[in-house]
Protein backbone atom coordinates (compact mmCIF):
# COMPACT_ATOMS: atom_id res chain seq x y z
CA UNK A 1 0.00 0.00 0.00
CA UNK A 2 1.22 3.04 -0.80
CA UNK A 3 1.24 6.73 1.59
CA UNK A 4 -1.84 6.06 3.38
CA UNK A 5 -4.18 9.77 3.06
CA UNK A 6 -6.15 8.65 6.34
CA UNK A 7 -4.89 7.59 9.01
CA UNK A 8 -6.87 6.82 12.33
CA UNK A 9 -5.61 4.98 15.62
CA UNK A 10 -7.38 3.95 18.72
CA UNK A 11 -10.51 6.23 17.96
CA UNK A 12 -12.74 6.20 20.73
CA UNK A 13 -16.19 8.58 21.19
CA UNK A 14 -18.49 8.31 23.80
CA UNK A 15 -21.63 10.55 24.05
CA UNK A 16 -22.81 10.46 27.59
CA UNK A 17 -23.01 7.15 28.33
CA UNK A 18 -23.15 5.68 24.94
CA UNK A 19 -19.93 4.39 23.67
CA UNK A 20 -20.12 5.51 19.58
CA UNK A 21 -16.86 4.28 18.77
CA UNK A 22 -14.42 1.92 20.20
CA UNK A 23 -10.80 1.95 19.63
CA UNK A 24 -11.16 2.62 15.71
CA UNK A 25 -7.98 1.97 13.52
CA UNK A 26 -8.29 3.03 10.06
CA UNK A 27 -6.08 3.19 7.16
CA UNK A 28 -6.69 4.39 3.86
CA UNK A 29 -4.08 4.64 1.37
CA UNK A 30 -3.72 7.53 -1.23
CA UNK A 31 -5.68 7.45 -4.23
CA UNK A 32 -8.16 4.73 -2.77
CA UNK A 33 -11.19 4.17 -1.92
CA UNK A 34 -12.05 2.38 1.34
CA UNK A 35 -15.74 2.03 2.07
CA UNK A 36 -17.01 1.94 5.76
CA UNK A 37 -19.85 -0.67 5.78
CA UNK A 38 -21.90 -0.70 9.00
CA UNK A 39 -25.73 -0.53 10.15
CA UNK A 40 -27.36 2.03 11.20
CA UNK A 41 -25.62 3.36 14.19
CA UNK A 42 -22.63 1.42 14.21
CA UNK A 43 -20.78 4.46 14.05
CA UNK A 44 -19.79 5.35 10.59
CA UNK A 45 -21.08 8.87 10.36
CA UNK A 46 -19.37 9.83 13.74
CA UNK A 47 -16.33 8.34 12.42
CA UNK A 48 -16.38 10.41 9.08
CA UNK A 49 -16.88 13.56 11.59
CA UNK A 50 -14.26 13.10 13.66
CA UNK A 51 -11.55 12.26 10.19
CA UNK A 52 -13.46 15.44 9.12
CA UNK A 53 -12.52 17.77 11.93
CA UNK A 54 -16.25 18.19 12.67
CA UNK A 55 -15.93 16.37 15.64
CA UNK A 56 -13.37 15.58 18.07
CA UNK A 57 -12.28 12.53 19.58
CA UNK A 58 -12.26 11.34 22.85
CA UNK A 59 -9.04 9.40 22.35
CA UNK A 60 -7.06 8.25 19.91
CA UNK A 61 -5.34 9.91 17.02
CA UNK A 62 -6.20 10.52 13.56
CA UNK A 63 -3.71 12.07 10.45
CA UNK A 64 -5.52 13.28 7.45
CA UNK A 65 -3.27 14.05 4.30
CA UNK A 66 -0.28 14.56 6.96
CA UNK A 67 -1.96 16.72 9.24
CA UNK A 68 -3.22 15.85 12.50
CA UNK A 69 -7.58 16.08 12.86
CA UNK A 70 -6.88 17.74 16.66
CA UNK A 71 -3.36 19.58 16.45
CA UNK A 72 -3.83 20.81 12.50
CA UNK A 73 -7.75 20.84 11.75
CA UNK A 74 -6.88 23.99 9.52
CA UNK A 75 -4.57 21.53 7.17
CA UNK A 76 -7.01 18.92 7.25
CA UNK A 77 -9.93 21.09 6.22
CA UNK A 78 -7.53 22.78 3.17
CA UNK A 79 -7.23 19.64 1.91
CA UNK A 80 -10.72 17.34 2.66
CA UNK A 81 -14.49 17.48 1.34
CA UNK A 82 -17.05 16.27 2.89
CA UNK A 83 -20.36 15.53 1.39
CA UNK A 84 -22.88 14.19 4.59
CA UNK A 85 -25.86 12.54 5.25
CA UNK A 86 -27.74 15.70 4.79
CA UNK A 87 -27.93 17.57 2.42
CA UNK A 88 -25.29 20.78 2.94
CA UNK A 89 -26.80 23.23 0.37
CA UNK A 90 -28.28 26.87 0.46
CA UNK A 91 -31.86 26.26 -0.27
CA UNK A 92 -32.45 30.08 -0.69
CA UNK A 93 -29.69 30.14 -3.46
CA UNK A 94 -29.94 28.53 -6.85
CA UNK A 95 -27.38 25.88 -7.75
CA UNK A 96 -24.87 28.28 -9.15
CA UNK A 97 -25.15 30.42 -6.71
CA UNK A 98 -24.47 28.27 -4.17
CA UNK A 99 -21.03 26.70 -6.48
CA UNK A 100 -20.17 30.27 -6.54
CA UNK A 101 -20.20 30.73 -2.95
CA UNK A 102 -17.95 27.62 -2.31
CA UNK A 103 -15.04 28.97 -5.42
CA UNK A 104 -15.22 32.22 -3.09
CA UNK A 105 -14.94 30.14 -0.28
CA UNK A 106 -12.22 28.65 -1.26
CA UNK A 107 -10.09 31.90 -2.69
CA UNK A 108 -10.22 30.45 -6.16
CA UNK A 109 -10.28 33.79 -7.92
CA UNK A 110 -12.66 35.10 -10.21
CA UNK A 111 -11.54 33.46 -13.65
CA UNK A 112 -10.91 30.31 -11.99
CA UNK A 113 -14.10 30.05 -10.05
CA UNK A 114 -15.83 31.13 -13.42
CA UNK A 115 -14.41 28.47 -15.15
CA UNK A 116 -14.63 25.92 -12.11
CA UNK A 117 -17.96 26.40 -11.74
CA UNK A 118 -19.20 26.15 -15.16
CA UNK A 119 -17.24 23.08 -15.61
CA UNK A 120 -18.85 21.34 -12.49
CA UNK A 121 -22.27 22.83 -13.37
CA UNK A 122 -21.46 20.66 -16.93
CA UNK A 123 -19.89 17.45 -15.53
CA UNK A 124 -22.94 17.20 -13.07
CA UNK A 125 -25.87 17.67 -15.52
CA UNK A 126 -26.72 20.87 -13.58
CA UNK A 127 -26.53 23.26 -16.58
CA UNK A 128 -29.68 23.92 -17.72
CA UNK A 129 -30.86 24.04 -13.94
CA UNK A 130 -27.93 26.14 -12.92
CA UNK A 131 -30.19 29.62 -12.63
CA UNK A 132 -32.97 27.67 -10.75
CA UNK A 133 -33.82 28.07 -7.08
CA UNK A 134 -33.32 24.82 -5.14
CA UNK A 135 -36.32 24.38 -4.43
CA UNK A 136 -37.32 23.05 -8.05
CA UNK A 137 -34.71 20.46 -7.69
CA UNK A 138 -35.45 16.53 -7.21
CA UNK A 139 -33.50 15.02 -4.73
CA UNK A 140 -30.74 13.16 -7.26
CA UNK A 141 -29.80 17.07 -8.42
CA UNK A 142 -29.45 18.14 -4.86
CA UNK A 143 -27.04 15.28 -4.13
CA UNK A 144 -25.47 16.10 -7.08
CA UNK A 145 -25.01 19.66 -6.68
CA UNK A 146 -24.17 19.29 -2.72
CA UNK A 147 -21.43 16.26 -4.23
CA UNK A 148 -20.18 19.67 -6.90
CA UNK A 149 -19.80 22.09 -3.77
CA UNK A 150 -17.60 19.47 -2.37
CA UNK A 151 -15.49 19.46 -5.27
CA UNK A 152 -14.97 23.25 -6.41
CA UNK A 153 -11.38 23.18 -4.81
CA UNK A 154 -10.74 19.74 -5.93
CA UNK A 155 -9.93 18.34 -2.43
CA UNK A 156 -7.36 15.30 -2.71
CA UNK A 157 -9.24 13.51 0.34
CA UNK A 158 -13.15 12.96 -0.18
CA UNK A 159 -15.32 11.72 2.30
CA UNK A 160 -19.13 10.59 1.37
CA UNK A 161 -21.35 9.89 4.20
CA UNK A 162 -24.39 7.70 2.48
CA UNK A 163 -23.70 9.61 -0.46
CA UNK A 164 -26.74 7.73 -2.43
CA UNK A 165 -29.26 6.74 0.32
CA UNK A 166 -32.38 7.95 -0.61
CA UNK A 167 -31.93 7.72 -4.54
CA UNK A 168 -33.61 5.88 -7.45
CA UNK A 169 -31.12 3.60 -8.64
CA UNK A 170 -30.38 5.88 -12.14
CA UNK A 171 -28.93 8.33 -9.48
CA UNK A 172 -27.03 5.70 -7.77
CA UNK A 173 -25.52 4.77 -10.91
CA UNK A 174 -24.81 8.42 -11.69
CA UNK A 175 -23.25 8.83 -8.58
CA UNK A 176 -21.66 5.98 -8.84
CA UNK A 177 -19.65 6.84 -12.04
CA UNK A 178 -18.93 10.34 -10.43
CA UNK A 179 -16.76 8.23 -7.84
CA UNK A 180 -15.40 6.41 -10.28
CA UNK A 181 -14.21 9.66 -11.82
CA UNK A 182 -13.16 10.89 -8.98
CA UNK A 183 -11.11 8.17 -8.09
CA UNK A 184 -9.33 7.80 -11.69
CA UNK A 185 -8.38 12.00 -11.10
CA UNK A 186 -6.13 10.20 -7.76
CA UNK A 187 -8.29 11.21 -5.09
CA UNK A 188 -8.72 9.46 -1.95
CA UNK A 189 -12.31 8.50 -0.84
CA UNK A 190 -13.73 6.97 2.26
CA UNK A 191 -17.71 6.68 2.08
CA UNK A 192 -20.09 4.98 4.05
CA UNK A 193 -22.40 2.82 3.54
CA UNK A 194 -25.35 0.01 4.28
CA UNK A 195 -25.53 -1.24 0.93
CA UNK A 196 -23.07 -3.89 0.24
CA UNK A 197 -23.13 -3.56 -3.73
CA UNK A 198 -22.11 -0.23 -3.38
CA UNK A 199 -19.47 -1.36 -1.29
CA UNK A 200 -18.74 -4.11 -3.45
CA UNK A 201 -18.67 -1.62 -6.56
CA UNK A 202 -16.40 0.87 -5.75
CA UNK A 203 -14.55 -0.14 -2.62
CA UNK A 204 -10.69 -1.52 -3.00
CA UNK A 205 -11.42 -2.19 0.91
CA UNK A 206 -13.91 -2.67 2.85
CA UNK A 207 -13.82 -2.03 6.58
CA UNK A 208 -17.24 -3.43 8.20
CA UNK A 209 -17.88 -1.57 11.55
CA UNK A 210 -20.72 -2.66 13.76
CA UNK A 211 -20.98 -1.17 17.39
CA UNK A 212 -18.15 1.03 17.28
CA UNK A 213 -15.65 -1.10 16.13
CA UNK A 214 -14.14 -2.75 13.30
CA UNK A 215 -14.89 -6.33 13.06
CA UNK A 216 -13.40 -6.64 9.60
CA UNK A 217 -11.32 -5.55 6.99
CA UNK A 218 -10.41 -6.06 3.80
CA UNK A 219 -10.94 -6.50 0.42
CA UNK A 220 -14.34 -7.61 -1.11
CA UNK A 221 -13.08 -10.95 -1.65
CA UNK A 222 -10.74 -11.50 1.17
CA UNK A 223 -14.45 -10.65 3.23
CA UNK A 224 -16.12 -12.69 1.19
CA UNK A 225 -13.84 -15.89 2.31
CA UNK A 226 -14.30 -14.98 5.82
CA UNK A 227 -17.33 -16.42 5.77
CA UNK A 228 -18.46 -20.05 5.92
CA UNK A 229 -21.63 -21.30 3.78
CA UNK A 230 -19.54 -21.44 -0.15
CA UNK A 231 -20.18 -24.68 -1.24
CA UNK A 232 -20.42 -26.64 -4.30
CA UNK A 233 -24.42 -27.97 -4.84
CA UNK A 234 -24.54 -31.21 -6.61
CA UNK A 235 -27.58 -32.73 -7.90
CA UNK A 236 -28.30 -36.43 -8.80
CA UNK A 237 -30.64 -38.22 -10.83
CA UNK A 238 -31.85 -40.91 -7.56
CA UNK A 239 -31.79 -41.50 -4.70
CA UNK A 240 -29.36 -44.26 -5.32
CA UNK A 241 -26.56 -42.14 -6.40
CA UNK A 242 -27.26 -39.40 -3.71
CA UNK A 243 -26.81 -42.39 -1.03
CA UNK A 244 -23.52 -43.27 -2.78
CA UNK A 245 -22.57 -39.68 -3.40
CA UNK A 246 -23.43 -38.93 0.31
CA UNK A 247 -20.78 -42.27 1.60
CA UNK A 248 -18.21 -40.26 -0.86
CA UNK A 249 -18.23 -37.01 0.26
CA UNK A 250 -18.79 -37.31 4.13
CA UNK A 251 -18.33 -34.00 4.88
CA UNK A 252 -21.24 -32.85 2.68
CA UNK A 253 -25.00 -32.14 4.14
CA UNK A 254 -27.62 -34.34 2.05
CA UNK A 255 -31.16 -32.97 1.02
CA UNK A 256 -33.14 -36.06 0.21
CA UNK A 257 -36.14 -34.08 -1.28
CA UNK A 258 -34.17 -32.19 -3.81
CA UNK A 259 -32.10 -35.29 -4.25
CA UNK A 260 -28.96 -32.58 -3.84
CA UNK A 261 -25.72 -32.52 -1.58
CA UNK A 262 -24.08 -29.67 -0.55
CA UNK A 263 -20.14 -30.40 -0.31
CA UNK A 264 -18.17 -27.06 1.40
CA UNK A 265 -15.64 -25.43 -0.22
CA UNK A 266 -13.85 -22.51 -0.83
CA UNK A 267 -15.30 -22.29 -4.10
CA UNK A 268 -11.54 -22.69 -5.83
CA UNK A 269 -10.92 -24.91 -8.87
CA UNK A 270 -8.92 -26.78 -7.13
CA UNK A 271 -11.58 -27.90 -4.74
CA UNK A 272 -14.24 -28.37 -7.29
CA UNK A 273 -11.77 -30.46 -9.04
CA UNK A 274 -11.05 -33.12 -6.52
CA UNK A 275 -14.91 -33.25 -5.27
CA UNK A 276 -15.49 -34.29 -9.43
CA UNK A 277 -12.72 -37.04 -9.58
CA UNK A 278 -13.60 -38.47 -6.65
CA UNK A 279 -17.38 -38.92 -8.13
CA UNK A 280 -15.60 -40.11 -11.31
CA UNK A 281 -13.63 -42.56 -9.91
CA UNK A 282 -16.80 -43.74 -8.13
CA UNK A 283 -18.88 -43.74 -11.54
CA UNK A 284 -20.77 -41.58 -10.25
CA UNK A 285 -23.16 -39.61 -12.58
CA UNK A 286 -24.12 -35.91 -11.45
CA UNK A 287 -27.10 -34.60 -12.66
CA UNK A 288 -26.69 -30.63 -11.78
CA UNK A 289 -23.76 -28.63 -10.33
CA UNK A 290 -24.01 -25.25 -9.27
CA UNK A 291 -21.07 -23.05 -6.80
CA UNK A 292 -22.14 -20.83 -3.97
CA UNK A 293 -19.90 -18.00 -2.98
CA UNK A 294 -20.78 -16.34 -0.02
CA UNK A 295 -21.93 -12.41 -1.30
CA UNK A 296 -21.56 -9.67 0.97
CA UNK A 297 -24.50 -9.85 2.40
CA UNK A 298 -23.42 -13.25 3.96
CA UNK A 299 -20.12 -11.39 5.33
CA UNK A 300 -22.46 -8.60 6.36
CA UNK A 301 -25.17 -10.23 8.31
CA UNK A 302 -22.53 -13.09 9.70
CA UNK A 303 -20.33 -9.90 11.26
CA UNK A 304 -23.11 -7.75 12.40
CA UNK A 305 -25.02 -10.36 14.18
CA UNK A 306 -22.61 -11.40 16.68
CA UNK A 307 -21.46 -8.22 18.71
CA UNK A 308 -18.32 -10.00 20.34
CA UNK A 309 -17.06 -11.17 16.48
CA UNK A 310 -13.51 -9.66 16.39
CA UNK A 311 -12.04 -11.37 12.66
CA UNK A 312 -9.98 -9.67 10.98
CA UNK A 313 -9.14 -10.83 6.81
CA UNK A 314 -5.45 -8.85 6.26
CA UNK B 1 6.99 12.61 7.35
CA UNK B 2 7.64 14.62 4.39
CA UNK B 3 3.76 14.59 3.45
CA UNK B 4 3.59 16.88 6.40
CA UNK B 5 6.41 19.39 5.88
CA UNK B 6 4.48 20.14 2.10
CA UNK B 7 1.34 20.74 3.84
CA UNK B 8 2.69 23.10 6.29
CA UNK B 9 4.49 25.08 3.42
CA UNK B 10 1.39 25.13 1.08
CA UNK B 11 -0.55 26.78 3.86
CA UNK B 12 0.52 28.55 6.36
CA UNK B 13 -1.03 29.83 9.20
CA UNK B 14 -0.20 33.65 8.34
CA UNK B 15 -2.10 32.76 4.94
CA UNK B 16 -5.57 31.16 6.65
CA UNK B 17 -5.50 34.48 8.87
CA UNK B 18 -5.57 37.00 5.70
CA UNK B 19 -8.38 35.42 4.12
CA UNK B 20 -10.72 36.32 7.23
CA UNK B 21 -11.82 39.38 5.81
CA UNK B 22 -12.25 37.92 2.67
CA UNK B 23 -15.02 35.04 3.82
CA UNK B 24 -16.72 37.49 6.48
CA UNK B 25 -18.03 39.81 3.05
CA UNK B 26 -18.49 36.37 1.15
CA UNK B 27 -20.80 35.19 4.04
CA UNK B 28 -22.32 38.92 4.09
CA UNK B 29 -22.97 38.77 0.43
CA UNK B 30 -24.42 35.39 1.28
CA UNK B 31 -27.03 37.10 3.76
CA UNK B 32 -27.66 40.02 2.33
CA UNK B 33 -28.71 37.83 -1.01
CA UNK B 34 -31.13 36.06 1.21
CA UNK B 35 -32.53 39.20 2.12
CA UNK B 36 -32.64 40.23 -1.42
CA UNK B 37 -34.50 36.44 -2.72
CA UNK B 38 -36.43 36.39 0.61
CA UNK B 39 -37.83 39.66 1.75
CA UNK B 40 -40.87 38.31 3.91
CA UNK B 41 -38.76 38.27 7.40
CA UNK B 42 -37.35 41.43 6.54
CA UNK B 43 -40.52 43.04 5.67
CA UNK B 44 -42.05 41.91 9.21
CA UNK B 45 -39.48 43.75 11.20
CA UNK B 46 -40.34 46.87 9.44
CA UNK B 47 -44.13 46.01 9.62
CA UNK B 48 -44.18 45.11 13.33
CA UNK B 49 -42.82 48.25 14.78
CA UNK B 50 -44.88 50.52 12.07
CA UNK B 51 -48.10 49.20 13.31
CA UNK B 52 -47.08 49.36 17.10
CA UNK B 53 -45.63 53.20 16.05
CA UNK B 54 -49.49 53.86 14.91
CA UNK B 55 -51.32 52.00 17.33
CA UNK B 56 -49.40 54.25 20.38
CA UNK B 57 -49.36 57.25 18.96
CA UNK B 58 -53.23 57.34 17.24
CA UNK B 59 -54.89 54.65 20.07
CA UNK B 60 -52.95 55.76 23.06
CA UNK B 61 -51.58 59.08 21.98
CA UNK B 62 -53.40 61.60 22.81
CA UNK B 63 -54.12 60.31 26.41
CA UNK B 64 -50.53 59.28 27.07
CA UNK B 65 -49.15 61.92 25.23
CA UNK B 66 -51.19 64.32 27.64
CA UNK B 67 -49.36 62.56 31.19
CA UNK B 68 -46.22 63.35 29.76
CA UNK B 69 -44.61 65.61 32.58
CA UNK B 70 -44.35 69.48 31.51
CA UNK B 71 -46.75 68.39 28.25
CA UNK B 72 -49.42 70.74 26.69
CA UNK B 73 -52.39 68.71 27.24
CA UNK B 74 -53.94 69.87 24.12
CA UNK B 75 -51.12 68.72 22.27
CA UNK B 76 -50.84 65.31 23.77
CA UNK B 77 -50.57 63.49 20.08
CA UNK B 78 -47.85 65.63 18.57
CA UNK B 79 -45.94 65.35 22.10
CA UNK B 80 -46.13 61.72 22.51
CA UNK B 81 -45.01 61.22 18.58
CA UNK B 82 -41.84 62.50 20.15
CA UNK B 83 -41.78 61.06 23.43
CA UNK B 84 -42.37 57.21 22.04
CA UNK B 85 -40.06 57.48 18.54
CA UNK B 86 -37.04 56.52 20.24
CA UNK B 87 -38.23 53.53 21.77
CA UNK B 88 -40.16 52.34 18.81
CA UNK B 89 -36.76 53.11 16.44
CA UNK B 90 -35.44 50.96 19.65
CA UNK B 91 -38.11 48.19 19.38
CA UNK B 92 -37.26 47.82 15.28
CA UNK B 93 -33.61 47.26 16.51
CA UNK B 94 -34.46 44.54 19.10
CA UNK B 95 -37.30 43.17 17.01
CA UNK B 96 -34.40 42.63 13.68
CA UNK B 97 -32.52 39.79 16.35
CA UNK B 98 -35.68 37.28 15.75
CA UNK B 99 -34.83 37.44 12.31
CA UNK B 100 -30.88 37.17 13.01
CA UNK B 101 -32.13 33.80 14.91
CA UNK B 102 -34.41 32.50 12.38
CA UNK B 103 -31.95 32.55 10.06
CA UNK B 104 -28.81 31.18 12.39
CA UNK B 105 -30.79 28.37 12.91
CA UNK B 106 -32.07 27.14 9.54
CA UNK B 107 -28.77 27.36 8.25
CA UNK B 108 -27.73 24.99 11.38
CA UNK B 109 -30.59 22.86 10.60
CA UNK B 110 -29.82 22.71 6.95
CA UNK B 111 -26.17 21.44 7.47
CA UNK B 112 -24.85 24.28 5.65
CA UNK B 113 -23.09 25.30 8.92
CA UNK B 114 -21.24 21.68 9.07
CA UNK B 115 -19.86 22.29 5.49
CA UNK B 116 -18.45 25.58 6.33
CA UNK B 117 -17.09 24.48 9.24
CA UNK B 118 -15.18 21.10 7.39
CA UNK B 119 -13.96 24.08 4.75
CA UNK B 120 -10.69 26.19 5.72
CA UNK B 121 -13.04 29.31 6.73
CA UNK B 122 -12.40 31.09 10.14
CA UNK B 123 -15.59 30.58 12.63
CA UNK B 124 -15.65 34.34 13.00
CA UNK B 125 -16.12 35.16 9.48
CA UNK B 126 -18.88 33.02 9.18
CA UNK B 127 -20.98 34.43 12.19
CA UNK B 128 -19.68 37.88 11.19
CA UNK B 129 -21.81 37.97 7.85
CA UNK B 130 -24.65 37.19 9.98
CA UNK B 131 -24.00 39.68 11.91
CA UNK B 132 -23.33 42.58 9.28
CA UNK B 133 -26.11 41.20 7.26
CA UNK B 134 -28.56 41.51 10.15
CA UNK B 135 -26.81 45.33 11.15
CA UNK B 136 -27.62 46.65 7.70
CA UNK B 137 -31.03 45.22 7.98
CA UNK B 138 -31.88 46.76 11.00
CA UNK B 139 -30.65 49.87 9.96
CA UNK B 140 -32.61 50.16 6.49
CA UNK B 141 -35.77 48.93 9.46
CA UNK B 142 -35.56 51.68 11.30
CA UNK B 143 -34.78 54.35 8.37
CA UNK B 144 -38.02 53.17 7.46
CA UNK B 145 -39.60 53.03 10.30
CA UNK B 146 -38.20 56.74 11.31
CA UNK B 147 -39.76 57.81 7.92
CA UNK B 148 -42.92 56.99 8.87
CA UNK B 149 -42.55 58.32 12.44
CA UNK B 150 -41.55 62.02 10.01
CA UNK B 151 -44.40 61.84 8.37
CA UNK B 152 -46.88 61.68 10.93
CA UNK B 153 -45.04 64.30 12.69
CA UNK B 154 -42.12 63.45 14.82
CA UNK B 155 -39.99 66.80 14.63
CA UNK B 156 -36.41 65.80 15.85
CA UNK B 157 -34.13 69.05 16.94
CA UNK B 158 -31.22 67.59 15.72
CA UNK B 159 -28.11 69.08 13.85
CA UNK B 160 -25.47 67.15 11.36
CA UNK B 161 -23.32 66.35 14.62
CA UNK B 162 -26.43 64.89 16.56
CA UNK B 163 -27.79 63.13 13.38
CA UNK B 164 -24.50 61.73 12.72
CA UNK B 165 -24.36 60.32 16.31
CA UNK B 166 -27.58 59.14 16.32
CA UNK B 167 -26.98 56.99 12.97
CA UNK B 168 -23.33 55.55 14.70
CA UNK B 169 -25.50 54.79 17.93
CA UNK B 170 -27.62 52.69 16.07
CA UNK B 171 -25.44 51.15 14.36
CA UNK B 172 -23.44 49.90 17.23
CA UNK B 173 -26.84 49.02 19.27
CA UNK B 174 -27.80 47.20 15.97
CA UNK B 175 -24.56 45.23 16.33
CA UNK B 176 -24.56 44.52 19.50
CA UNK B 177 -28.31 43.28 19.81
CA UNK B 178 -27.76 40.88 16.44
CA UNK B 179 -24.67 39.38 18.51
CA UNK B 180 -27.01 38.03 20.80
CA UNK B 181 -29.35 37.60 18.18
CA UNK B 182 -26.87 35.00 15.98
CA UNK B 183 -26.39 33.18 19.63
CA UNK B 184 -30.08 32.58 20.59
CA UNK B 185 -30.02 31.34 16.74
CA UNK B 186 -28.08 28.86 17.50
CA UNK B 187 -29.22 28.28 21.02
CA UNK B 188 -32.92 26.96 19.44
CA UNK B 189 -33.08 23.61 19.04
CA UNK B 190 -35.41 23.48 16.24
CA UNK B 191 -35.86 26.48 13.31
CA UNK B 192 -39.40 26.90 14.52
CA UNK B 193 -38.26 27.64 18.41
CA UNK B 194 -35.65 30.02 17.00
CA UNK B 195 -37.24 33.21 17.24
CA UNK B 196 -38.97 32.67 20.79
CA UNK B 197 -35.85 33.72 23.20
CA UNK B 198 -35.28 36.75 20.84
CA UNK B 199 -38.75 37.57 21.78
CA UNK B 200 -37.98 38.62 25.40
CA UNK B 201 -35.74 41.46 23.99
CA UNK B 202 -38.81 42.91 22.34
CA UNK B 203 -40.32 43.36 25.78
CA UNK B 204 -37.19 45.43 27.36
CA UNK B 205 -38.29 48.48 25.49
CA UNK B 206 -41.66 48.29 27.01
CA UNK B 207 -40.01 48.09 30.44
CA UNK B 208 -37.92 51.07 30.33
CA UNK B 209 -38.36 54.62 29.46
CA UNK B 210 -39.24 53.94 25.74
CA UNK B 211 -43.36 54.49 26.43
CA UNK B 212 -43.63 56.30 29.52
CA UNK B 213 -41.65 57.88 31.97
CA UNK B 214 -40.07 55.12 34.53
CA UNK B 215 -41.40 57.69 37.28
CA UNK B 216 -44.60 56.42 36.66
CA UNK B 217 -44.02 52.60 37.34
CA UNK B 218 -44.25 50.80 40.79
CA UNK B 219 -41.01 51.14 42.04
CA UNK B 220 -39.30 47.30 41.46
CA UNK B 221 -40.07 48.13 38.15
CA UNK B 222 -38.47 51.50 38.00
CA UNK B 223 -35.58 49.47 39.69
CA UNK B 224 -35.43 47.70 36.56
CA UNK B 225 -36.65 50.13 34.18
CA UNK B 226 -33.58 52.26 35.05
CA UNK B 227 -30.90 49.67 35.10
CA UNK B 228 -31.85 47.67 31.90
CA UNK B 229 -29.71 48.95 28.67
CA UNK B 230 -32.62 49.98 26.73
CA UNK B 231 -33.52 52.55 28.94
CA UNK B 232 -29.79 54.58 28.91
CA UNK B 233 -30.16 53.24 24.69
CA UNK B 234 -33.63 54.74 24.63
CA UNK B 235 -32.47 57.97 26.69
CA UNK B 236 -29.16 58.83 24.30
CA UNK B 237 -31.41 58.20 21.44
CA UNK B 238 -33.80 60.87 22.32
CA UNK B 239 -31.56 63.49 23.66
CA UNK B 240 -29.53 63.19 20.11
CA UNK B 241 -32.56 63.67 18.08
CA UNK B 242 -34.98 65.92 20.53
CA UNK B 243 -32.37 67.89 22.88
CA UNK B 244 -33.34 66.11 26.14
CA UNK B 245 -30.69 66.20 28.58
CA UNK B 246 -28.65 63.40 27.80
CA UNK B 247 -26.68 62.54 31.09
CA UNK B 248 -24.53 60.01 31.48
CA UNK B 249 -26.82 58.10 28.83
CA UNK B 250 -24.25 57.73 26.22
CA UNK B 251 -21.62 56.48 27.86
CA UNK B 252 -23.79 54.00 29.51
CA UNK B 253 -25.21 52.96 25.69
CA UNK B 254 -21.87 52.05 24.52
CA UNK B 255 -20.96 50.16 27.59
CA UNK B 256 -24.02 48.04 27.38
CA UNK B 257 -22.93 47.76 23.51
CA UNK B 258 -19.30 46.30 24.26
CA UNK B 259 -20.74 44.13 26.86
CA UNK B 260 -23.51 42.66 24.58
CA UNK B 261 -21.70 42.15 22.11
CA UNK B 262 -19.11 40.35 23.40
CA UNK B 263 -21.06 38.21 25.34
CA UNK B 264 -23.24 37.60 22.43
CA UNK B 265 -19.47 36.74 20.07
CA UNK B 266 -18.36 34.44 23.52
CA UNK B 267 -21.88 32.91 23.28
CA UNK B 268 -22.21 32.04 19.48
CA UNK B 269 -18.46 31.09 19.30
CA UNK B 270 -18.81 28.81 22.13
CA UNK B 271 -22.11 26.97 20.51
CA UNK B 272 -20.74 27.18 16.89
CA UNK B 273 -18.28 24.62 17.77
CA UNK B 274 -20.86 22.30 19.41
CA UNK B 275 -23.40 22.60 18.27
CA UNK B 276 -22.89 22.85 14.50
CA UNK B 277 -23.07 19.02 13.76
CA UNK B 278 -25.96 17.52 13.99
Amino acid sequence: MNTPAIEARGLRKSYGQKVVLDDVHLTVGAGTVTALLGPNGAGKTTAVHILATLVRPDGGTAVVNGCDVVRDPGGVRAAIGLTGQFSAVDNLLTGEENLQLMARLRHLGANRSRTRVAELLEQFDLTDAARKPLATYSGGMRRRLDLAMTLVSAPSVIFLDELTAGLDPRSRRTMWDIVRGLVADGTTVLLTTQYLDEADELADRIAVLDGGRIVAEGTPDELKRLVPGGHIRLRFADAAALDSAARLLDESARDDAGLSLAVPSDGGVGALRTVLDRLDSANLEVDDLSIHTPDLDDVFFALTSRADTKGTAS
Amino acid sequence: MTTITARRQTTPGTGRQSHVIADAATMLRRNLLHMVRYPGLSVFTIVGPVVLLLFFVFVFGGTLGAGLPGADPAGGREAYVAYVMPGILLLTIAGSAGGTATTVSMDMAEGITARFRTMAISRAAVLAGHVLGNTIQAIIAVVLVLGVGLLIGFRPTAGPVEWSATAGLLVLIAFAISWLGVAMGMQAKSVETASNLPLLLTFLPFLSSGFVPTESMPEWMQWFAQYQPFTPFIEAIRGLLLGTPLGWSPVLAIGWCVVIAVAGYAWSMALYERKSVR
